[in-house]
């Protein structure tokens, strides 16, 4: 096992009694605990963390947080726990871990897409996709595939995640978003006053930049405030506090969604019973970001070998984790606070070859301080390059203008193994994005801050340009006060404590971005802007010179920003390069914006626990156990599960059929018809109110009797059908489709509330609260006479499309005479706690009568024997009353203009050739018509043919003992005995003959004994 | 995801517990048959798409079933006003016509 040959002797918050073993491509390496990934590696020297998406450069770790682009892992042990795009620097490291870069297939020593970099590299130019792979466009799909796994970027797992994942619901007064020394500020403050306060970080542990500065506060190391001000937050019960918890969202309305690891620090699966990770959905009266800033690092050439590194990173490395990732360090800076990095290195015991300063005459203590340690400053100079292949070997320095526009003179190399770099600080401006708010600039600070937004939302510390650790402590305790005072919070008498900090005052800093080279940028060494998509200072001035001005273009053409960076690290440099060769400022170019989510989330966490058997609701019928134990296969009707066929052992689903229809036909089926939407309405206006609503006539409906409806929208198509009956004077029950109750509802209400307020009605739904069981067939009646004694089952006391109230089976219950099969025909509604006693007491008298369970498919099939249609799957809202030949079911005449009326009136609604249903008759009786299957004149036209409609249902008919089948055909009803074409997939062609769709008993004889 | 304010609950619900209607005021003619093509397909399909203040209809679909209307900023998504069915709204954008409002 390696030995942590960049591990400092003492410092840092890691424990160095607790050794980890970690795997990184398999190679066992060690760490500690407090470790994250990218630390533990670096303590390792392992230099080249993978390969770069485009050219296959090696890369090595750039950052310490959120912003790195190339320490880019896949994670897990397991196939089924395996995490793409996991940022090696916000991982913290657990014994066991096994990680591999997500880039850089086949190896990270190893790259064909290196070798396609060196060999063709004038060929990858921004938007080399669109240029290159383009064409012929129908090679796409063979370049993508090769690309994509070339580049990696992770790969999901391909077993089931063992884990759970939660979702949890807050509110709150503050929620302040970052626990550095302005967000625990705002913490405490608003705590005091009273409000109820979430604080939330993305790091393991809260501090921030507190955690590895050089300050101290109240005399004392900074750290040593976090843990008071920690302490007391933790007892503050108006307070909860997350770390590792990542605000990934601003939404609207202020709706944060927050991410917490609960637990990736302990393995790649969550210990038994516990959750991995937890979306935290918030609702805050108050917003305080205090998401800090990002440093910026300079853009010049080979800036991506490994070794090259942001200058604040390279301390919080050593002084956080007490690694160091070199041994002699050149570090170029644009400003003063950079200055202590190369302090912090020189504190190690190892070498600072130079401060390389691009300003021409910096002054200030930090200079001073430089000095006196001995440390040599360049001034007025840059590097211009990188020296090393995988790893830096020296820097080229040479001394440029003062305006940073141009080298002025000979370049020289420094020999290192590590070079740092800052151009100052970039505000986290991100979750201020998300709500649509357009971040301003701020030439102050070089920066762009949050603009003007409709959130309820302030800002403190670093990410509003205040970059003084004593400034981001009074900051973040007066916004604190102020989001509680906003929240409702009395703050009267509650001061602001001063905390004491040394700290060093600093110069101006120089604004620059790119570091010029001697020769043109299209000439000089690769000057990296955005690493994780490759994308490079010539080739954004290229994406300019072919006409991209918009930062929108040119950050689509050249892939700025796309990646799982979100351009974190390299944004404000592009768009800095992009204004200088349009010749404009960063305020005129504009900026990018963000969106959610601010760092990757697993699909765990977004789904929480809605999956699997939560996924969706189930709904069961009364009767499902019966139907379960007697071998139904269930279909998904909505959210309902219904028996679909009842196969016996050796039977086909069409056995199955044949076997249900006919037993129907000939004895007695049921069929659990307790999905079906039922909707109690009642009022004294009921009965206009349905008038209204259904296309048909109600007004002389009778108590007692049964009336089939149909439903229409506006533009007058069918939206449902169903029977409605009538219980009392005033009290109707409307049955629906099962699958449009709860819309049929939300219709009949919109009605009444926003059209015609006047009705005295009301509605609720009674769909549950039933079981229902359809009773068909010629020895239906005797059956039901068997189970109930005070209802008079005569044919002319209880007449077809009747309803009567009574007992059955002992329990009391309303049966419908009514019929989807044409049979004979009683359903049968009991309270639905009766309903298994009630469908077992059919199948004991039934036994006799073979009485046999029917599903839906039989009764799909029963149903089409007679032409029924329905709603759904016979029409898609594009069909009339008309078109379905349902003329018998408009009331024309009806006082009102009921829905639907006008719209069936239409001019392309009267249209005599439009699609209208018919039945039909293959010539080949045996031969049944796939559904969907489009009718035509003439097959032998060529492709594409005139189609004149489809089939809508269609099936076997063993009663009939031919096919049968639905469909829409254009001028259908006046084209009775004609033939029309199925042309089908595989080159056959189906001929049918177009007939009445009522195949059986058409004059309705068999339901009216 | 809104936070609406349900005139008849009295309460700030989430999003989830609504479903949005479109277009507010659009009234029912009162003869419909009277109408001619032209106006009954403009009742039945043309809708406003500001860019702006827009009065929309939504209902507390798993709350209390009550359709109400909502004055909403569709850039900031901001819920300007709550107010019952049969109200008129008392933000209105400057350009658009007061009269509109009057029907519902």
């Amino acid at each position: 096992m390696a030995t942590q040959k960049n591990r400092l002797k003492s410092g840092g918050r890691i424990d160095r009694n607790k050794p980890l073993t970690f795997f990184f491509n398999d190679q066992p390496y060690q760490g500690y605990e407090g470790d994250t990934l990218a630390s533990a590696l670096i303590a390792n020297g392992v230099d080249v963390i993978g390969r770069s998406f485009k050219y296959g450069r090696p890369r090595g770790i750039m950052t310490a947080g959120a912003d790195e682009p190339n320490a880019i892992m896949q994670l897990g042990a397991t196939e089924a726990t395996q995490i793409p795009n996991v940022r090696a620097t916000q991982q913290e490291l657990y014994a066991g871990l096994h990680c591999r870069p997500t880039s850089g297939w086949p190896s990270v020593d190893f790259d064909v897409m290196g070798l396609i970099g060196q060999f063709f590299g004038r060929m990858l130019p921004p938007g080399f996709y669109y240029k290159t792979f383009m064409f012929p466009e129908s090679f796409w799909e063979l370049y993508e595939k090769f690309i994509r796994k070339a580049a990696g970027f992770g790969r999901s797992p391909r077993e089931r995640d063992p884990d759970i994942y939660d979702h949890m619901n807050q509110h709150t007064d503050v929620l302040v978003v970052g626990a550095g020394p302005a967000g625990l500020s705002a913490a405490l403050s608003a705590a005091r006053a009273g409000a109820r306060v979430i604080l939330a970080d993305e790091n393991a542990e809260f501090g921030g930049s507190l955690l590895s500065c050089r300050e101290t506060v109240n005399g004392e190391p900074a750290h040593q405030w976090v843990k008071q001000a920690v302490e007391e937050l933790e007892q503050n019960e108006n307070v909860l506090l997350l770390p590792k918890s990542t605000v990934n969202g601003y939404h609207d309305h202020n709706f944060l969604t927050i991410h917490q690891r609960l637990a990736d620090h302990i393995a790649d699966k969550a210990p038994e019973g516990k959750a991995r990770q937890r979306m935290h959905r918030v609702r805050a009266k108050w917003v305080v970001l205090a998401t800090g800033a990002h440093e910026r690092p300079l853009v010049f050439g080979n800036n991506d070998i490994p070794g090259c590194m942001l200058a604040s990173s390279v301390s919080t490395y050593i002084r956080q984790y007490g690694v160091i990732p070199g041994r002699n360090l050149v570090l170029m800076t644009t400003n003063d606070h950079a200055y202590r990095t190369a302090f912090d290195w020189q504190d190690t015991g190892r070498k600072v070859i130079a401060i390389v300063d691009t300003r021409q005459n910096p002054t200030g203590p930090y200079i001073d301080e430089a000095k006196n340690r001995g440390i040599q400053v360049i001034t007025g100079s840059a590097v211009i390059q990188a020296e090393g292949g995988k790893r830096v070997d020296g820097a080229m320095i040479a001394p440029i203008s003062a305006d940073g526009d141009k080298v002025t003179g000979e370049g020289t190399v420094l020999t290192c193994d590590t070079i740092a770099t800052s151009g100052g600080w970039s505000p986290v401006v991100h979750l201020s994005c998300h709500t649509g708010s357009r971040p301003v600039w701020r030439s102050d600070i070089h920066g762009f801050v949050p603009g003007e937004t409709v959130q309820k939302q302030l800002i403190a510390g670093a990410i509003s340009g205040n970059y003084s650790l004593s400034g981001c402590l009074k900051d973040g305790a007066d916004i604190g006060l102020l989001a509680a005072a906003n929240a409702g919070h009395s703050t009267d008498g509650l001061a602001v404590a001063k905390l004491k900090v040394d700290e060093l005052a600093e110069g101006e800093a120089m604004a620059l971005y790119s570091i010029p080279h001697s020769k043109p940028n299209s000439r000089a060494p690769k000057q990296f802007v955005d690493y994780q998509n490759d994308v490079t200072a010539a080739g954004i001035e290229l994406a300019t010179r072919e006409g991209f001005e918009s930062i929108e273009h040119v950050k689509r053409y050249t892939a700025m920003g796309f990646g799982t960076d979100q351009g974190k690290l390299g944004n404000i440099n592009g768009m800095a390069i992009t204004a200088k060769s349009l010749n404009k400022t960063i305020p005129q170019t504009g900026t990018t914006v963000f969106r959610p989510n601010y760092t990757p989330v697993t699909f765990g966490a977004i789904a929480g626990r809605h999956c699997r058997d939560l996924f969706d609701p189930k709904r069961y019928t009364a009767m499902h156990e019966w139907h379960v134990e007697n071998g139904a296969k269930f279909e998904d009707v909505g959210q309902w599960k219904r028996p679909w066929y009842y196969p016996k052992p050796g039977e086909t689903m069409q056995d199955a059929l044949n076997r249900e229809c006919k037993a129907t036909r000939d004895s007695v089926g049921v069929l659990d018809a307790s999905t079906l939407g039922k909707i109690d309405i009642q009022g004294k206006d009921a009965r206009e109110f349905i008038s209204r609503i259904y296309t048909n006539a109600w007004a002389k409906l009778a108590v007692g009797k049964c009336r089939y409806g149909l439903m229409c929208g506006e533009d007058g198509m069918v939206f449902d059908d169903g029977v409605t009956s009538c219980l009392g004077e005033n009290h109707f029950l409307m049955t629906t489709t099962s699958g449009g109750a709860a819309r049929v509802l939300e219709w009949l209400e919109l009605y009444h509330q926003t059209e015609w307020p006047e009705l005295e009605v009301y509605m609720t739904s009674v769909t549950d609260h039933w079981a229902t069981m359809s009773i068909a067939g010629p020895n239906s009646r005797k059956l039901l006479a068997e189970l109930t004694d005070d209802i008079d089952l005569d044919k002319e006391a209880f007449k077809f499309m009747d309803w009567r109230q009574g007992t059955v089976a002992g329990v009391p219950a309303r049966v419908f005479r009514i019929s989807f099969t044409g049979e004979l025909s009683y359903e049968i509604n009991v309270p639905a706690h009766f309903g298994m006693h009630v469908w077992k007491k059919l199948f004991e008298h039934g036994a006799k009568y073979n009485l046999t369970p029917y599903g839906t498919e039989t009764m799909h099939v029963l149903r089409a024997e007679k032409g029924f249609i329905i709603v759904g799957q016979d029409t898609d809202g594009s069909v009339h009353p008309y078109d379905l030949g349902m003329s018998w079911c408009v009331a024309e005449t009806k006082p009102y203009s009921f829905v639907g009326k006008r719209g069936m009136k239409r001019e392309d609604c009267v249209r005599v050739d439009r699609k209208q249903m018919v039945g039909l008759k293959t010539k080949d009786p045996r031969k049944v018509i796939p559904e969907g299957s489009q009718a035509v004149d003439n097959p032998n036209q060529p492709i594409p043919m005139t189609m004149l409609g489809h089939v809508t249902s269609s099936y076997y008919s063993a009663c009939l003992g031919h096919s049968i089948a639905m469909g829409l055909v254009r001028n259908g009803l006046n084209r009775m005995g004609e033939t029309v074409y199925y042309p089908q997939a595989d080159g056959s062609v189906i001929e049918a003959e177009i007939c009445s769709p009522i195949f059986l008993d058409p004059k309705g004889e068999r339901q009216n004994v | 995801m809104f936070y609406i304010y349900c005139p008849y609950c009295k309460e700030h619900r989430e999003e989830e517990e609504f479903h949005a209607k479109g277009q507010a005021h659009i009234a029912r003619p009162a003869d419909p048959d009277a109408c001619t093509d032209e106006e009954w397909g403009e009742y039945l399909y043309f809708r406003k798409n500001p860019r702006g203040l827009h009065h929309e209809m939504w209902v507390h679909a798993t709350g209390c079933r009550k359709f109400f209307n909502v004055t909403r900023d569709t850039q900031t998504y901001e819920i300007k006003e709550v107010y019952k069915m049969g109200e008129r709204p008392s933000i209105v954008a400057q350009d658009q016509n007061p009269t509109a409002a009057k029907q519902a």
